[in-house]
Formats: C-alpha cells, structure tokens, sequence
C-alpha cells in the first residue's frame, strides 16, 4: 500500500501499531461547527473538551526554554480558565498557511517567543472568554456585563447560576468573535507572572516524548548522510556497489549534488555503511582556507578604511586623537558548533503528489518552504509536523536538513525515511557562531574622564551567510547587537560623549549563523573586558567606574547583581569580576566569583540579575539563566571550531568539549523587572558570563584573557 | 540472534552481534527513551542499567550483555509507581528540553542505590553526562531532595 494513502494523522501518528508513537500535535483539529459534546474550538488559540479540558495551540516551537508554557500562561491568564486542566497542542505550518496565517509567525529565535507574541496570545484568550461569557449571558437571558468569568466557570453575579466552559463551548464556537478587547493589568495576574511548573516534564522524565529523533512509521526506513566536509564543496563520486551488500541497505543517494545518504533498515546499518562508502570530494575554493588564513583576514579588517558605520556619536576619532591617554587592545571569538543534544534530523515521505514531514525545527514555516521546494510541490500539497526539540539553540532555525530528508525521500517514493544525522556530521555542518576579531580603543582627558570610544569588529555577518535579503545597503545591523545608539532592543551601556562602532565585514566560506546569544556573545565580551582595562588604567575599581558612566536601568541590573553578591566583600583567595550588557530587550548583569589555584580556575558562584520589564514566569527564567551560564561558560572555557584545509577540524565531545556537572557554579538568579516593557529571556544573559569571569580571573592573577577559549590559556602566575 | 532481558521482560533480537545495545533498543525494539547523542561514550545520553549499573549503550556491543539484565528508563518505574529520582525530577522541574534526561535520570538512580545519600562530590564524580541546555544546577537540587525523600 501506498503508505501516503494512509497518511492522516490518525493513523500515523495515532495508530495502534505497537512501536508507532502519537504527538501533541496528532489530534485533528476540532472545528467549531460538529454535533452537540464534541470538542470545540472557541478560536484559533483556545479548544474546549466536554469535560472542561482546555488545549491551548502554542505557534512557537519547545526547545526547553520553556516559552510553550509561558504562552500558555498568557492565554490562561486572560481566558480565565482553570490551569489544572491546560494542556497544550502545535498547529502545522501548513494549517497557518491555510487558515490565513490566523497564528502568525512560528518563528522561535531571538529570544523572542513571548515578547513577540504576547498581545496577540493574550487577545486570543480573552476573546475566547467574552465568547463563552456571551455564551452564558445568552442562555440565561441576562445581560453578558452581568457576568463573569473564573476558573474555567460563568457565574451570573445576581442569581448565582453557574455553567462551566466545557458547557458552553458549543454555544460560545458560534458566537461573533468580540471587536473590542481590554487586555487584564499585569498587577491582575493570577497564573502569568508566576512561577508555576512546566507543562511538559512529566513525559520527559519516562521516556515517553517522542523527539523527532525517536519517530517510528510502519514501513519506514533510515537515513543518514554525509556532506561535503568543506561547505560549498561538491560530491564527485561514490562507489555504491562496495556497501550495497551490507545487511540491511536498501539504497545510495547522491542529495543535492554536495552529499551522498545511505538509506536502510536501521540506523546502525546505513552508519557502518555510509562509513565503508568510497567517496570522492570536489572541496571547492574553501578547500585552501585555514585557522590562519582566516585570522590573517580579520586583522586586516581592524585597520581598514572601507567599513560599515553602526553607532556613531560625536566624534570618537578626533577625541582619540586629541586624548591626554589612550588605551587599546585586541580580542578575538571562534567559531562555535551549536551542539544540540538531538543531533540533527528529519523524516519524510514523499509522492508525486504529497509531502509530509515530521522533524524538530525553531521554523515551522521555513522549514514547510524548504520541504515544498525540495518535493517540487506547491506548499499547500505539503505540511510540516513539528516535534519537541532536543535543544535548538539557533541552530534548528535552518531548513538545510529538512531540504535534505525531502531530497533522500523522494529517491523511496511512498516510503517515510527518517534521516538522522551522525554527531561528527552534526558537528562538521552547521551555521556556526561567528568569527570575529575586536579592535578597542579607549580616550581619557586630561581629567581623567573617558572621553571616547572606538570599537572596531572585524569579521563575519550572520545575515550575509544566512539572509542577503536582510542587509541594509551592504551592512549587516545584527552585527551591532548592544551596541546601538538607542532603541528597545539593545543598546549600548554606557554614556560616552563621542562613541564609534564600525564592522569591517569579512566573510569565509564557513557559515555563520544564529548561535544561542547570537552576536551579543562577543560584543559583550569585547565591551566589558575593555571597560575593565579601561578602570584599571584610569587606576579606579571596575564597578565604581562603569557605574559612572552607564545609564539608569544598566546600572540599576549590574547594581542588583553586585549588591547580592556582595561585590568588594569577597573572602580571601576569591575575586570577583562583573560585566552588564542589554540584548534582546532585557538588561542583564553579572557577578562572579572566582578563584585561581596553581593555574587552575574554579568559579565558585555567579549572581545575575535580569531585567526583563515584564516577567511571565520566574521559575522558568531562572532555569534559563542558570542555563545561560551553563552554555557561555561552555563556550568561554572551551568552545572552539578551527579550521584546517577548509573544513571543520572538531567532530565530537571528546574534541569540543563541553561544560559538565563538576564545573558548574552556584547561580543566583535576581529578577528586578521595571515594567512597561517586555524583555527576552532565553539569550541575554549568555552575554555576561565570559566577561565577568574574564574579569574576575583578571583581578585573581592579573592576566587579561583577550581570546577564548580559556583552555588554550596558561593562569599560571608568571 | 541475541537474547536480551530488560525491564524484567525477554526479547529476541535478531541483529549483528556488534551492533550497539542502544541501536536495538531504539531501533529493532522500538524503545526510543534512551537517547543517540554522541555514539562515542562521552555524553551519556545511552545510559541505562545491566544489572544496576550505569552503562553507555552507544558502546556496548549487543553480544556483550550476556545474561545482563537490562533496565531502561521505561522501565525504571516500578508497576506504574515512579523511581523516586523521576518524582524528585517533576517536583523540582528538572527538564529543559529533556533529550538529555533519560541518560540523566539512569545515571542518577544507579548512583542514590550505591549511596544513598551523596554528597556533592560524589555527585560531580557519577554525573558526567551532558545537558546543553545546562540543567546541571537543577539536577543536583533533584539529588539530594530524592536522597532525602
Ligand atoms: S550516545 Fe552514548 S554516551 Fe553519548
Ligand atoms: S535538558 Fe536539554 S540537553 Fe539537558
């Protein structure tokens, strides 16, 4: 049978086989119209069960930052519901695309799940009450201002007549959505802005979530594959017939002229064979380019005269020039893999009239544009189902492996074949953090005062590698992430009279992409270790000098941060370092404490304080921050990707190596929200965890730590 | 054909005695809780039990068990009752993404059953796996609250 035929979601996904796995997303949607006790949809955010079970649709994709939950607060909070009864489900990108796109962007990066959506998840909410309140108001004759709403009941004030939701849904599905909306005061909140427990632990503690990884379909078969190992490289030849014997291969694919799958019975069976495969490799002009080319290449770019201007105030160049003292250093950042948890993976099937795919994605939308594209079908004959993710962290914002499965599918018309990538593969072929290289240079009068700043970054646009059509005139604006002149989504910290920041765009062959933090990483870095060196030249403590000239709501966070960590109280043998940056809407800050002993670091603590304007949950913040930490420290201490002869020389944990439980330190997490605005949580903070230990290991053994990682560093006193 | 026992059940696998003990539970017998991360030893993401002890399945050859018993995380709980290391795991919202946890969860079981109530140390020496999403500070908090329970 032709396996497509029977691709409902019921029978995929829901399907008795024992073995076959049903997803949050398998249940067909519920419409409003259907008989009497059916389960409604009230809207496009909110469904009602007979039994008063709320399913709340979450656009968004789950990586583990836990915005699936935080959504569902929002609509709880303004539906009025009874949150033990929430349960949560994913639309398909195809349903957006055919329903109008009533759920609007899927999109998850940026740190901005919540902070995009949050209007209009909350509006979906409480239209969805005043339907079910009209509902109530309309059968008992009354008029609907009479009534009210709360925990998942209407109650009409005067009579004391009650009706739960799963009463009214049927009536309140037909009732005109409201036109006008009062949204509730966060003051008001009863479930948003607490610290309630996730929605989605209980099956990720027994096994029982299925990540995309983990899909099973009768008949389906497995894939995996490798890429050119020198991105923009071509496959030249593979002598199938050496592996075709191998037990349990059923094909080899060439995919997209750069790549070649085997596809077979299991996972380990294409693996063994996919690694006995003879092949030949055109490494293209990438192929020449090494570590050292490349950074021959950014330090060219700290002097050159042809750049792309992104904060300019006064005149930096002319107050350098005209300074009683000027300070100056050089920094650099590598290129970092992602590393997700879930290697990379996709499963598809595809027929000459259909195309369906199941995979983990931060882009459900793009990933259905890639699937349609790579099945050479129009996107309404396509859908995406999206999976939890096992970590994202930027990396599954691309559609590259979906592109991928949909190619390999195509070559087993009618069969699901699910490729899984090898960890060396997931290693050796992402969108990788940027490299760049800084050149600071700082200007005191003659009173001592820092009177300019010149910040030059020399290295790779993010957008160039991964959206041209995001480009300003040739500049990439992302380059300058806290570092802009004004503006709500991250700007610079400090008041300097006559400030400069200009990038020298230079671009390799190696992608760059969004990593978790994004360019915030390294620009945090670059400006916080500076003003350190600047403190320390100007003879004066780091704190008491960046709160001279950082603005109220920088200083307010660093202030808050320092204060619970008891910054300048340390006890003996421990040092503290502190670093603050605004990204993605939220103004976070660090302190960490440290000590060096015969060259070796240990950070005992680490307070941050966060800023976020608005909080939706603070329990979930404060994993995101202890978690940021864990991911930056990971990255300071040991994140690098080199490059030798074009490609990617790290292939696995034992060569990039990562943070474990033995080196983590104590996190404080202090929440210091201001209000009237509506921060990111999941990326900030990542920002600040190099520079404060960066400058706590400085103030411990005098050593300033100007490239990472860390491990190549000897903190052996001289 | 390999003749494996796990969560207390027999199953007959008929597999390449090389392949690894992680690829027959997730592929041959459907088990897919225990997780592929590195296939290398080094993250932990495999870990299950033969005969109580941690054991990172990505490495083990299948003909290697012998008569071990298995235990997955599927069959860490007992009769629909949860291990008390998975109870600890909910009540202190453990998880992020979770793609780590099964691994983390078996490393942690087969740690309390040797000490029963460990002390950090000896959590930092049995708890070598990897969690990107950096849950570390939360799953040593789940520790010692199951320790105490
Ligand atoms: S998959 Fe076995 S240790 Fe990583
Ligand atoms: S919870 Fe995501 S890797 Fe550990």
């Amino acid at each position: 049978m032709n396996a497509i035929a029977s691709m409902d979601r019921r029978s995929f996904l829901v399907g008795s086989t024992a073995g076959v796995f049903s997803l949050g997303f398998a249940i067909p949607f519920a419409r409003a119209q259907g008989a009497a006790g059916a389960v409604r949809e009230i809207n496009a955010w909110v469904v009602i069960h007979p039994d008063d079970k709320v399913v709340i649709r979450i656009a968004r994709s789950e990586m583990g930052q836990g915005t699936l939950t935080g959504l569902a607060q929002l609509v709880a909070e303004e539906l009025e519901c009874d949150w033990s009864k929430v349960s949560t489900e994913f639309p398909t990108p195809g349903q957006n695309v055919a329903r109008n796109r009533v759920w609007r962007n899927f999109s998850t990066g940026g740190s901005r799940g919540i902070r995009e959506s949050h209007e209009y998840v909350r509006q979906g909410g409480a239209a969805a009450r005043m339907m079910l309140v009209a509902a109530a108001a309309k059968r008992w004759g009354v008029a609907e201002a009479e009534c009210t709403a709360a925990n998942s009941v209407v109650t009409h004030g005067a009579s004391g007549r009650k009706l739960g939701f799963g009463a009214l849904a049927a009536d309140a599905a037909t009732m005109e959505p409201p036109k006008e909306i009062r949204l509730k005061d966060v003051k008001d909140w009863k479930v948003a802005g607490k610290g309630v427990k996730r929605l989605d632990t209980a099956p990720k503690v027994d096994g029982t979530l299925v990540y995309g990884i983990d899909l099973r379909f009768p008949g389906m078969l497995t894939a995996t594959i490798r890429d050119c190992p020198v991105q923009g490289g071509k496959l030249k030849s593979f002598d199938a017939a050496k592996v075709e014997k191998m037990p349990g291969v059923r094909k080899v694919v060439a995919v997209d002229g750069t790549g070649v799958a085997v596809i077979a019975d299991g996972y380990w069976q294409a693996h063994k064979a996919l690694e006995a495969l003879p092949v030949e490799w055109d490494m293209g002009p990438g192929g020449k380019t090494s570590s050292a080319t490349i950074d021959a290449m950014l330090t060219e770019g700290l002097t050159a005269e042809n750049v792309f201007i992104g904060t300019k105030i006064g005149d930096a160049k002319a107050a350098i020039a005209g300074a009683a003292k000027v300070v100056e250093a050089v920094y650099s950042y590598p290129y970092q893999n992602h590393a997700t948890m879930e290697p990379m993976n996709a499963t598809a099937v595809w027929t000459a009239d259909r195309c369906e795919v199941w995979c983990p994605t931060q882009n459900g939308e793009a990933a259905l544009a890639a699937a349609a594209e790579a099945a050479e079908l129009p996107v309404a004959k396509c859908d995406v189902h999206k999976a939890f993710l096992g970590g994202g962290f930027g990396r599954r914002g691309r559609s590259d492996y979906v592109r991928q499965a949909v190619l390999i599918a195509k070559q087993m018309p009618g069969t699901p074949v699910k490729l899984i990538w090898s960890r060396e593969e997931d290693m050796m072929h992402c969108a990788f953090h940027p490299v760049t290289k800084c050149k600071m240079t700082g200007a005191f009068d003659a009173a001592g005062k820092l009177v300019g700043l010149h910040m030059r970054i020399s290295g790779q646009s993010i957008l160039a590698s991964l959206a041209p059509q995001g480009l300003q005139n040739g500049m990439d604006p992302v380059v300058f992430q806290g570092l802009n002149g004004g503006g709500a989504e991250g700007q610079f910290g400090y008041d300097v009279p006559n400030l400069l920041v200009d990038h020298a765009m230079r671009n390799t062959h190696i992608l760059a992409g969004f990593w978790r933090g994004v360019n915030l990483n390294h620009n945090a870095i670059y400006v916080e270790s500076f003003m350190d060196e600047l403190a320390r030249a100007a003879g004066e403590d780091p704190l008491a000098f960046r709160r001279k000239y950082l603005k109220p709501k920088h200083r307010a966070v660093l202030d808050a941060a320092c204060e619970r960590a008891g910054y300048g109280k340390a006890a003996p043998g421990i040092f503290h370092g502190v670093a603050q940056i605004m990204g993605f809407g939220s103004y976070v800050a660090a302190c960490a404490e440290v000590s060096v002993k015969d060259g070796k670091l240990k950070i005992h603590r680490i307070v941050a304080a966060t800023d976020p304007g608005t909080v939706v949950n603070p329990a979930q913040i404060e994993r995101q921050v202890a978690g940021s930490f864990v991911y930056g420290l990971s990255a300071a201490l040991y994140g690098e990707c080199t490059v030798k002869d074009g490609a990617i020389e790290q292939t696995n944990f034992d060569t990039y190596p990562v943070l474990h439980m033995d080196e983590m330190p104590k996190v404080e997490a202090v929440l210091v929200p201001s209000g009237g605005f509506w921060g990111g949580v999941g990326e900030p903070t990542i920002g600040v965890a190099a520079p404060a230990v960066l400058n706590a290991i400085y103030a411990a053994t005098g050593k300033r730590i100007r490239s990472l990682p860390l491990s190549k560093h000897d903190l052996r006193s001289a | 054909m390999a003749v494996l026992t796990i969560n207390g059940k027999r199953h007959d696998a008929s597999v390449d005695p090389e392949t690894p003990l992680l690829w027959v539970l997730r592929d041959t017998l459907g088990m897919t809780g225990t997780k592929y991360g590195c296939g290398i030893a080094q993250c932990g993401a495999c870990t299950v039990h033969i005969d109580g002890v941690p054991v990172r399945s990505c490495s083990l050859p299948v003909s290697a068990v012998g008569e071990g018993k298995i235990t997955t995380i599927e069959g860490l709980a007992d009769n629909g009752k949860l291990h008390k290391i998975q109870q600890a795991w909910i009540e202190n919202d453990v998880p992020q993404c979770g793609y780590c946890q099964s691994g983390m969860i078996m490393a942690a079981a087969a740690l309390l059953a040797e000490k029963p109530n460990p002390t950090d140390t000896d959590i930092d020496e049995a708890m070598t796996n990897i969690c990107r999403c950096g849950t570390y500070q939360q799953v040593r908090a789940a520790i010692h609250a199951a320790a105490k329970a």
